[in-house]
């Protein structure tokens, strides 16, 4: 059984390299472009791991964050933040909301991969 | 299937998207038809072409970007207010950020200096407001920031198997987040030699074991060549949710204290046992916006935008070519029916009825495929008018209507130079300066009206200012010198006006930054004659001038007309055909030693023989050229062309000739006939041009 990864993002570009890197890596991925998109994803994703960007639109990172810690099935389904924001703030801003992690773009694919490994099992 | 996809080539269709919802916003803002989201949506837009140019280290467009966003962020936080200067500056900023895209798409540079100017000028503009708390943005690729807000000392480098011993506790809401400790350990211990103790000390009775939290503790001591960094990374994101020391046993680096500070985050969510919340698991009624609904239920699939695939354009055009030869193959069998004994079978003819519109259904779907709205190409249009406007000093503004007319895609693309041109054209020669506007009444800015909509099986785009109009004197007088014209010659003011569209004219009487390009309208008229359309141009003295492009709806199929002249068979665009007659001797009035015009109704046509005006023969025979069709031709009115036979009406396969052949006057395209041979389609604006009425004698009168 491989990982199953929710990656979340409103650039094409962004989801097309997570989907090839991903992929590569031996996971599965289900694509989604903002944080509405992915709530009505999530039962057909059974992810292991969400990997989500911040700027959207629609939902942005933090609704999505707090959605989905704040809903049933999946609350306890651990969340990465992909993003090119460093700034405290928002970084605790999404540790509160429930964010397991934060990685900031643009990524490394083998550290991005590790810490995928890190904080998610089948 | 598709090959593997180069994620730089999305990367740049996407920032072209963007750049087109960078820049639009950035209108609505100007103009106050903003809603709600617009500001923030800009804002997305900048941030997305900055995290795409970062994961291709395209380092200047990230950093232009980066410091864009910063006054973005301060626009949308109301730090800053869209006064006009600063949009001014942010549009400024928008086409160059345009430029560098387009650059690094070719794969070099915009000039630095150039990128810093444009970049402080915005930020002069926005003064101190738009600073974010975080400093410069830092785009080597580096994969993991530091865990939330924890700092890491340096740390000597220490090297040999040493003894560590590490407590680790995570909070009991450590869960509710996402975190694992389980595959934490694992990590910890992967490597090395490893004694673990497990604390149950605060593990409850087992009635109040609560399956959502976390009751465990371990202390774990290594025999480790791992540095102290490294292992402390494994807890990276955990820190501020667990209780966490590390001791390791070295000479080189005795750590009595450990690194890291209490958790420091204190939510609710992560505050001692007692105080946490009952977890999601024993389930507490969800809020409004509760995960996973059904997928039908949810707002994004009734209102948000209807599903599109994204096709490499390659494979459309496969499509329309091997329609092409459907079209093409279905005329054959239909003649080779139409020619066997057979024939007349009810059934047959009503399967070839139906096989021909199946094949005009898939065509119109292929085309629609094709088909779309012309709004990107007039987006990009906005930029042109405020470049020309300030290079000439003048205040323009640019309108425009129905963008939502779809057009085929290959003419769209095609269309953008020439459109370029005739917009700064409009800019450089019809506006007049705001002084001079100012003395006759107009509004200081003056306006270009970019239009585009269907008009009988065409599409027609007009481009319209309300400047001075064509100063028809000193065109003809410009004309007469320059030798295009004899200075004889009696001109009408359309004749005058089609001057312009003549090679080697220009106007410009000062050499001007924009227009003096060494292009001309000339240029113009012979890229849109390449599409398949015309251009015409009306104006009226100190109201201005409108020109108009005319394209046929795609360049694949069209509806012809197929007939004879001089033994050759010939095809002319049914969508240019007015009428068809027979007409009598009385009608035709000779004009002078070689011209005649034809009298339709009280409405003198110039005739014209087509198979003289090809060259195919010297003159008309007994029974030759008695057929006439009337075709018009936009602006330049209808004209009367002989020929010897209609033979049909149908569909035909536009084949260029240009790759091969170069221009032709008086040919557009060729096609496959049914009975598979070639044939000539013929464009009636052009077969005009050079014939025997318009533009030879002004032309041979120059040349005397």
């Amino acid at each position: 059984m491989s990982l199953r990864i929710l990656a979340v993002d409103d650039s094409l570009t962004m989801r097309e390299m997570l989907r090839q890197t991903l992929t590569e890596a031996g996971f599965q991925v289900v694509l989604a472009e903002d944080g509405l998109d992915a709530l009505e994803r999530l039962p057909g994703a059974e992810p292991d791991l969400i990997l989500t960007d911040l700027n959207m639109p629609k939902m942005d990172g933090f609704g999505l964050i707090d959605a989905v810690r704040n809903g049933d099935l999946y609350a306890r389904v651990p969340i990465l933040v992909l993003t090119t924001e460093s700034a405290a703030t928002l970084k605790d801003r999404a540790r509160t909301a429930g964010a397991t992690g934060w990685i900031t773009k643009p990524f490394d694919e083998q550290s991005l991969v590790s810490t995928i490994r890190r904080v998610a099992a089948v | 299937m598709a090959g593997p996809v180069d994620l730089k080539d999305i990367f740049f269709v996407e920032a072209d998207e963007l750049l087109s919802a960078l820049e639009e916003g950035l209108r609505a803002i100007q103009t106050g038809a903003q809603e709600a989201d617009t500001v923030n949506a800009v804002f997305r837009a900048v941030h997305s072409i900055k995290g795409g140019a970062g994961a291709f280290d395209l380092k200047a467009l990230v950093g232009f970007a980066h410091r864009f966003e910063t006054v973005l962020d301060a626009l949308r936080a109301g730090q800053l207010q869209p006064e006009p200067a600063l949009l001014g500056a942010l549009l400024h900023a928008s086409d160059h950020l345009a430029d560098m895209i387009s650059a690094s798409r070719q794969g070099t540079n915009t000039d630095p200096e150039l990128d810093e100017r444009v970049i402080m000028a915005l930020e002069a503009q926005a003064g101190g407001g738009g600073h974010k708390e975080e400093e410069a943005f830092v785009f080597e690729p580096l994969a993991l920031d530091g865990p939330f807000g924890m700092e890491f000392s340096p740390m000597p480098l220490v090297t040999g198997r040493r003894r560590v011993t590490l407590t680790f506790r995570p909070h009991a809401g450590s869960f509710a987040s996402g975190h694992d400790p389980a595959l934490l350990m694992r990590d910890l211990c992967a490597e090395d030699e490893v004694e673990v103790d497990l604390d149950l000390s605060t593990l409850p009775e087992a009635g109040n074991f609560d399956p959502g939290q976390s009751y465990l503790g371990w202390t774990v001591t290594l025999q480790t060549e791992r540095s102290d960094k490294d292992l402390l990374a494994i807890f990276e994101f955990i820190e501020g949710s667990c209780d966490l020391t590390l001791a390791s046993d070295t000479s080189t680096e005795p750590r009595n204290n450990p690194p890291l500070p209490a958790p420091r985050i204190a939510s609710p969510a992560l505050a001692p046992v007692s105080a946490t919340p009952v977890p999601a698991a024993t389930k507490s009624p969800p809020p409004p916006a509760a995960t996973a609904p059904p997928p039908s239920a949810g707002p994004a699939s009734g209102a948000g935008p209807r599903p599109t695939i994204r096709v490499d354009i390659d494979r459309v055009d496969r499509l329309v070519d091997i329609l092409g030869e459907l079209v093409i193959h279905q005329a054959m069998l239909t003649e080779a029916i139409e020619q066997s004994p057979g024939f007349g079978s009810v059934e047959v003819d009503r399967s070839l009825d139906q096989l021909r519109q199946l094949s005009r259904q898939i065509q119109e779907s292929v085309m629609a495929i094709r088909a779309q709205p012309v709004k990107p190409l007039f987006d990009r249009m906005h930029r042109i008018v405020r470049e020309a406007s300030m290079a000439a000093g003048k205040s323009a503004r640019l309108v425009t209507e129905g963008e939502g007319t779809e057009v085929d895609k290959t003419i769209i693309e095609r269309l953008a130079d020439p459109l370029t041109h005739m917009i700064r054209n409009s800019v450089d020669h019809g506006l007049e300066k705001p002084m001079r506007r100012d003395e006759i009444g107009k509004p200081n800015e003056g306006v270009i009206k970019l239009s585009a909509a269907h008009r009988s099986g065409r599409i027609v785009i007009t481009v319209q200012d309300d400047g001075a109009g064509i100063d028809r004197d000193k065109v003809r007088m410009i004309a007469i010198e320059k030798g295009l014209v004899s200075a004889t010659a009696e001109l009408s003011p359309q004749e005058i006006d089609a001057l312009l569209f003549l090679p080697g004219f220009s106007t410009a009487t000062e050499v001007s930054a924009l227009s003096g390009r060494g292009v001309g309208m000339d240029v113009v008229r012979s890229e849109i004659a390449g599409l398949g359309g015309r251009v015409g141009i009306a104006s009226v003295r100190g109201q201005g001038t409108t020109l108009t492009i005319s394209l046929p709806l795609t360049l694949a199929v069209l509806d012809g007309m197929v007939f004879e002249a001089a033994g050759q068979t010939l095809v002319l665009p049914v969508s240019t055909i007015i009428e068809t007659l027979r007409p009598e001797a009385s009608m035709r009035h000779n004009l002078g030693q070689t011209d005649s015009v034809l009298d339709v109704r009280g409405r003198c046509l110039p005739l014209i023989d087509v198979g003289m005006a090809l060259g195919f023969r010297r003159s008309l025979k007994p029974g030759e050229g008695e057929i006439v069709v009337v075709v018009e031709r936009g602006d330049e009115g209808a004209i009367a062309l002989m020929v010897d036979g209609i033979r049909d009406q149908r569909q035909v396969v536009i084949k260029g000739l240009e790759a091969n052949y170069g221009q032709i006057p008086g040919i557009a395209a060729a096609t496959v006939l049914g009975d598979g041979s070639v044939a000539l389609i013929l464009d009636p604006t052009d077969l005009a041009a050079t014939g025997p009425i318009q533009a030879r004698p002004v032309v041979s009168l120059a040349a005397e």
